[in-house]
């Protein structure tokens, strides 16, 4: 009818970025090179919008960037001080909430989580912490399943089920008391087909799911967060998966 | 002349390694410099046993028992600025990795399945402080002004810290200091 395929008329924070028909925010966002935090989001997976660190200001609501096409005159604010605060708030009760012990975790240096912090400059937890009891299943050979360390993105529960085609994951429980649950009759990781090759077994953004065997490889001190900014390795497309 | 009165600093390590304080001891020669700047109150360098009024107080480590309350509330009543340094101070840290488990069943573990030399038994001396179910940050028993995460803070990053609050400047670290591990 006339109408351009390509719109242009999206700022996110004064900067103009081109979007196409079907792009969410987020996608026009990261492929425009304007970091918008996030942890749930991955690029190569249905978005899902829960850990809400996307949270952008559009037209002035607040907006989930990774569930909201992007659309003609829609004027952005992302990267402002309020927006990072509530960011910063959202992160520092996801550390409350789980057991998050960086000196013992493996996946420090290379968490997201740990990095998402770093990035929005959080100091200590802030909230009261939970210390709730989450169970540890080591049942399978090749990988350990920590569920003290999960937040719920359901980045497994996408890649198992769109990727390796096995539903090996999911979520139950409501509140305080969702907890990632494992599809098989003992509940045990090592009574499923789960695999150390899986996509599922690579995309948790923490160390709730980690391969055994290969506990500090590369030392601390030299993993990806402590040389690079979050924002520069999520902006990275499809940036190849650790070992 | 009016002679510069020093800042006052007093250190401890509740539930903690020492870790953070052997961190502060690495900023080596600079070890000069701070003396140059501040008297030391109550620390393991002085031995001193109380916390007397002072400008800046550090607490390492976690709260694991009760003697940890009483050392840190005296260090909050005493200390205009209160600093949580190091994982353990911050989130309970490795030693908060008990939470998950039974204060019986730990006891359990340690002194009555194997046994130490003088048989099987849990201690129960009462000069011993009575140990808490959790192991708390110190945030959650006291107001805290200041955070110092990592395990431990380097000493660079112990003293651009120790010297922005000494020299009067809001303490500010820059990301690459910023760690917790």
């Amino acid at each position: 009818m006339g109408a351009p395929a390509m719109s242009n008329n999206m700022t996110i924070d004064g900067k103009h970025v081109p979007f196409s028909d079907g792009q969410t925010i987020m996608d026009a966002a990261l492929a425009a090179g304007v970091y918008i935090p996030h942890l749930c989001h991955n690029p190569q997976f249905e978005p899902h919008g829960s850990c809400k660190l996307c949270v952008v200001s559009v037209n002035g609501r607040n907006m989930t960037a990774c569930t909201m096409p992007a659309a003609e005159d829609m004027v952005v604010a992302s990267n402002t001080p309020e927006l990072n605060r509530d960011r910063k708030a959202l992160v520092q009760m996801l550390f409350v909430e789980g057991n998050h012990i960086c000196p013992a975790c493996e996946a420090s240096g290379n968490c997201q989580l740990q990095a998402a912090a770093y990035y929005l400059e959080m100091q200590s937890p802030h909230y009261t912490h939970f210390y709730q009891p989450r169970a540890v299943d080591a049942s399978h050979p090749d990988i350990f399943l920590d569920l003290n360390r999960c937040i719920l993105c359901e980045l497994c529960v996408r890649a198992s089920r769109e990727v390796d085609g096995k539903n090996v994951f999911g979520i139950s429980g409501r509140g305080i008391g969702t907890h990632l649950v494992v599809n098989a009759a003992s509940g045990r990781l090592g009574d499923t087909n789960f695999a150390a090759t899986d996509k599922a077994a690579h995309v948790c953004p923490t160390g709730a799911i980690l391969i055994k065997r290969q506990g500090y490889r590369i030392p601390i001190g030299q993993r990806t967060f402590d040389h690079h900014n979050i924002s520069e390795v999520q902006m990275k497309p499809q940036e190849p998966e650790h070992e | 002349m009016n002679e510069q009165r020093k800042i006052r600093l007093a250190t401890c390590s509740l539930a903690g390694c020492f870790g953070c304080h052997m961190s502060l001891l690495d900023i080596d020669e600079k070890l000069f410099d701070l003396l140059a700047m501040v008297e030391f109150d109550r620390t393991p360098f002085t031995d001193i046993k109380h916390c007397g009024p002072c400008d800046i107080g550090i607490v390492e480590g976690g709260v694991s028992n009760a003697e940890n309350v009483h050392v840190l509330k005296e260090f909050r009543k005493n200390c205009k600025v209160l600093v949580a340094i190091g994982a353990c101070a911050i989130t309970g840290g490795v030693p908060a990795l008990r939470n998950n488990i039974d204060l019986w069943d730990c006891f359990q573990e340690v002194y009555l399945y194997e046994g130490g030399l003088e048989g099987n038994q849990i201690p129960n001396d009462p000069e011993l402080p009575l140990p808490f179910d959790k192991v708390y940050p110190v945030y959650e028993v006291v107001k805290v002004d200041y955070f110092l995460p990592g395990c431990p803070p380097s000493a660079d990053t112990i003293w651009k810290f120790l010297t922005d609050l000494i020299e009067g400047r809001e303490p500010k670290l820059d990301s690459a200091m910023l760690r917790y591990d």
